[in-house]
């Protein structure tokens, strides 16, 4: 079911004064940028501030809503060839979106869309802040995932830049290319460091998940001695700062002969991803019914079995979240193994942090890219394990 | 007998009218008035011990893991602690020294006398061999400039000490040049027997340990303690051996000084030996001596004289030091207790002070752009803020390099944001905005980074305000403001609270982020940690360094215990 079409407060045609003056208003904001990128602002704000009041007029006016889809279709076809005319292939694109946007804001204001979906009684006052307030919301969007979008058409760059080459503005296939993947893939540096990576972080998670649903079960009976004691030092790891733990780790370890050891590395990151293992598992258990337990031994079930047969099934997409916590902290993790590990246990994160803080390389994009395409498909499978878990629960309705 | 029945006989003389509860009641009541279990023991010790095997199994499961967390991450850390104050090295390599140095008066204006320099001849002559002077004058360099090279150097000089005595022995005697006289004159004649046959038996496996005899030890005390050294090194270089190295020549100056102590010392030995020293104690007389105090101060090196570097030595003499601590705050220790670090030297009170200040910045941004954020997505439709989520958690879950590396690009001179802003005219090319490798570059991309830390705990309490009270608080006349600022921001104090807290925990430990985009004004005080660490190898400092930085966080999370609870983090919303 949507709520998109019902409509709340009736649309009516705006005074031509208004419309025109705030479509201009807008028309000038993307003169101003249009004029300076040609040479002369002030004259980008008078053409694009004229060209749009006019637009908003011959709407409002000759086409009205009889022949909307028409006059937006012919807007947008003027604003890419100007686009074109102006800026070739780039100019094209910007042209486009600006068309389809203008179309689409001159009927918005001009029949006062922007009221259907709000109340009625609401002042002019408030609906200008409930719009602001979404365009302040929406530039904080922006701020979040603007550099993570910026990363990845980068890496497909030609050049050895960190910027936007001409070619690639004009969408020249030459500006293009795989160039950086790959020398990935051939480096034996980079190939070693996904081995490392590859290598570690498997073998910490098996070690915390196993650890740690175990002593999750034992911390979730009714009577611990001690519990928040326990509790405090097997979080521990997550709230002390990683510097402080890797210096610890660095000197306690170059005493018992672990520094720069693949083992070395391995335990460190266990002890690092355990308490997101112990925090997702015992908020599964909290919603474990305690009587299945019972129930099972009634019926002969050793405790083996009843933890395999019954327990594990039931609290398995907790332990799955805490592991796939707890390997893409081994995954990520730099600091810790920058100190505890040697030239031989490089992982990726290591890799990375080296090229940006020595010879920054493109390469360094290719695999964010990649570390990128990774963390979409975990956030994925955590998502859909705690919509199935919330299901077996029946917390969730859908 | 599981617990539930346990209540249930507890609680059966009130059903007094069921006439079988009541038999069943009956049962388990002993002849004393007792509750009785299934199996007649006492109700009262059948529960205690069900308690308590149900307690031990608890702590079963637990116990694997809290062993290995407790080796793993508690022992490191409680090692940096031991690191912060620990000062092994000195009295460990300067014993003799440091035991006489104790009365030294370091007001006095002078170096200490003959007896010191004697002391700290031995010393020195023995570290220098096995070479860990460097390390001491490492160490010691960290509280007074240049004592690391006088160290390096004397080491060098000291053997001619020693040669002085080792030529005039075996001008005396060419015996002297023989390891096995030495091993005759010190060993004790079982071991010398076992020592014999594993050095012909081809040397197999380690030597067996050196005993002294007891005419040695006795007669020979210097020269005992320098040899039982030697050996040990020997032994454990593998390379030397007892049998064909002579001795260090700081043994020939011990020899020298036992047996002008004890001239009759030969008598106490026998056969070629006690002929030996017979001849040697004969001709000490004419033999040509070194002043240790003069030597050192004269031919070493002149600052043997200055008293601050000794007093720099006895300062820093006991086992354990808070040395490092005062550093770590700007300050030092000195002969008359703490100081101020010189003006050109203070920098950790300004390093402490710049992460203070960045992490509250930091954190007054995510406030500042989380609470809209936070708000919006508590009040869109469910399908929707699920949506606008995605935006939340994508960087949430995306790797921090990742979004450093992303920030580098975009912050750059020649980066994406400077480009735009040149294409569009606002800036020209010769003036490009410096964003990076400042305090500026720092905020933005760690901002970025813990922005999702902020939204998260915030979401998850805005989520559960009611409406209803805003609406009702509108309704009874108040404006939006008001409705806002007294109904519903006082509810969403506890979720700013908890992001504030985690913000700012997160904030002032973080390393990887400044250290790349940082520069050298936007750097916290964990760059400087692995700065000593890697680079300065002053570990303990690093280490106090931690220490105080731990203590910091320590109080915030228990604060953030206080406030929130441990068992309420959550994870991805």
């Amino acid at each position: 079911m949507s709520t998109s079409d019902v409509v709340i407060t009736e649309t009516r045609t705006m005074p031509y004064g208004f419309t025109c003056g705030v479509v201009a208003a807008a028309g000038a904001f993307f003169g101003l940028f249009v004029g300076t990128a040609q040479g002369s602002g002030l004259a980008g704000i008078v053409v694009g501030a004229a060209l749009c009041a006019g637009l908003a007029f011959l709407a409002m006016a000759v086409a009205g809503v009889a022949h909307e889809r028409t006059f937006k279709w012919g807007v947008l076809a003027l604003f890419a060839v100007a686009g074109f005319w102006i800026g070739a292939l780039p100019g094209l694109v910007v042209g486009t979106l600006f068309g389809w946007f203008i179309g689409w804001f001159i009927y918005w204001v001009g029949r006062c869309r922007y009221r259907s979906k709000l109340p009625p009684y609401l002042t002019s006052g408030q609906v200008l802040w409930h719009y602001s307030f979404r365009v302040i919301c929406g530039a904080i969007f922006v701020f979040l995932i603007t550099p993570i979008l910026v990363v990845m058409p980068l890496s497909f760059n030609a050049q050895n830049f960190f910027t936007f080459t001409p070619e690639m503005l004009a969408f020249d296939p030459a500006g293009y290319s795989l160039k950086h993947y790959r020398d990935f893939f051939n480096s034996a540096d980079w190939q070693q460091a996904l081995r490392n990576s590859l290598l570690i972080a498997p073998v910490a998670t098996l070690l915390s998940v196993g650890f740690g649903t175990l002593a999750a079960i034992g911390l979730s009976q009714p009577h611990v001695p001690f519990r928040r004691a326990i509790m405090a030092i097997l979080i521990s790891p997550m709230i002390v700062p990683l510097i402080i733990s890797a210096a610890g780790m660095y000197f306690f370890y170059s005493r018992i002969g672990l520094q720069g050891t693949y083992l070395g590395v391995v335990l460190a990151h266990a002890a690092l991803g355990i308490p997101f293992v112990i925090i997702t598992v015992t908020a599964t258990l909290v919603g474990f019914d305690r009587s299945l337990t019972r129930a099972a031994a009634n019926m002969g079930a050793d405790p083996v079995t009843t933890f395999f047969r019954v327990q594990m099934p039931l609290i398995l997409p907790g332990v799955i979240s805490g592991g796939l916590f707890a390997f893409i902290t081994s995954f990520d993790e730099v600091v810790v193994v920058l100190f505890v590990g040697s030239a031989n246990q490089q992982t990726l994160p290591w890799q990375m942090f080296t090229g940006l803080r020595e010879q920054i390389s493109p390469t360094i994009l290719a695999v964010a890219t990649m570390l990128v395409a990774i963390s979409i498909c975990l956030l994925t499978t955590l998502e859909v394990l705690r919509r199935r878990a919330e299901k077996l629960r029946g917390l969730s309705p859908g | 007998m599981s617990d539930a029945t346990n209540d249930s006989t507890v609680g059966a003389p009130a059903r007094a009218d069921d006439p079988q509860a009541q038999k069943r009641a009956d049962q388990n009541v002993s002849k004393s008035g007792q509750m009785l279990a299934a199996d007649g023991t006492p109700l009262k010790r059948s529960l205690a011990r069900a308690l308590r095997r149900q307690k031990l199994r608890a702590l079963m499961l637990i116990a694997p893991l809290l062993i290995f967390v407790l080796l793993t991450f508690i022992a490191p850390i409680a090692d940096m602690l031991f690191r912060s104050v620990e000062n092994e090295i000195v009295p460990e390599t300067l014993p003799r020294t440091v035991e006489l140095l104790g009365s030294w008066d370091h007001e006095s204006d002078e170096a200490p006398g003959g007896e010191v320099f004697e002391a700290f001849y031995y010393d020195m002559a023995l570290a220098a061999q096995l070479k860990n002077h460097t390390r001491l004058g490492t160490r010691l360099n960290y509280e007074t400039t240049g004592i690391s090279s006088l160290f390096r150097q004397s080491g060098r000089d000291i053997e001619d000490i020693g040669d002085v005595y080792l030529d005039q022995f075996e001008d005396l005697n060419e015996a002297w040049e023989e390891p096995a006289t030495w091993i005759a004159l010190m060993g004790d004649p079982d071991w010398r027997a076992g020592y014999t046959e594993w050095f012909d038996d081809g040397q197999e496996g380690a030597p067996p340990g050196f005993r002294p005899s007891e005419a040695a030890e006795e007669m020979l005390p210097r020269t005992t303690a320098v040899y039982q050294n030697f050996a040990t090194f020997t032994a454990g270089a593998r390379r030397d051996s007892l049998a064909e190295d002579e001795p260090w020549p700081v043994a020939y100056t011990a020899l020298y000084q036992d047996l002008m102590a004890t001239p009759a010392a030969a008598d106490a030995f026998d056969g070629d030996t006690a002929a030996l020293l017979r001849e040697a104690a004969g001709a000490l007389s004419d033999f040509e001596t070194v002043d240790f105090r003069s030597y050192f101060i004269d031919e070493i090196d002149e600052d043997w004289g200055d008293p601050n570097v000794w007093a720099t030595i006895q300062t820093f003499s006991g086992p354990v030091t808070s040395g490092y601590f005062l550093n770590a705050v700007d300050m030092r220790q000195t002969a008359d207790g703490a100081a101020m670090q010189p003006e050109d030297q203070q920098i950790y009170g300004l390093l402490f002070k710049r992460t203070l200040f960045m992490s509250l910045t930091i954190m007054g941004c995510c406030i500042l752009l989380a609470y809209p954020v936070a708000y919006l997505l508590a009040n869109l439709p469910m399908r929707t803020a699920n949506l606008l989520m995605i935006l939340v958690l994508l960087p949430f879950w995306t790797s921090l390099l990742v979004r450093t590396s992303a920030w580098k690009v975009m912050l750059q001179q020649q980066g994406v944001i400077n480009d735009v802003l040149v294409w569009l005219g606002l800036i020209g090319d010769g003036s490009r905005l410096v964003m990076i490798n400042n305090q500026f570059g720092t905020i933005v991309a760690m901002t970025h980074i813990l922005l999702p830390f902020m939204i998260l705990p915030m979401y998850s309490v805005m989520s559960t305000i009611p409406p209803s009270y805003v609406r009702a608080a509108k309704s009874l006349g108040a404006t939006n403001w008001t409705a806002f600022w007294r109904v519903y921001f006082p509810q969403s104090v506890p979720g700013i609270g908890a992001g504030s807290i985690l913000v700012f925990i997160l904030a002032i430990g973080y390393y990887i982020t400044p250290e790349i985009v940082g520069g050298t004004t936007g750097t916290f005080i964990s760059n400087r940690i692995a700065y000593h660490i890697s680079s300065s190898l002053n570990w303990g400092l690093a280490a106090a360094l931690g220490t105080i930085l731990l203590a910091v966080v320590l109080i915030l999370y228990w604060a953030y215990d206080k406030i929130v609870g441990i068992d309420n983090v959550k994870l991805g919303g």
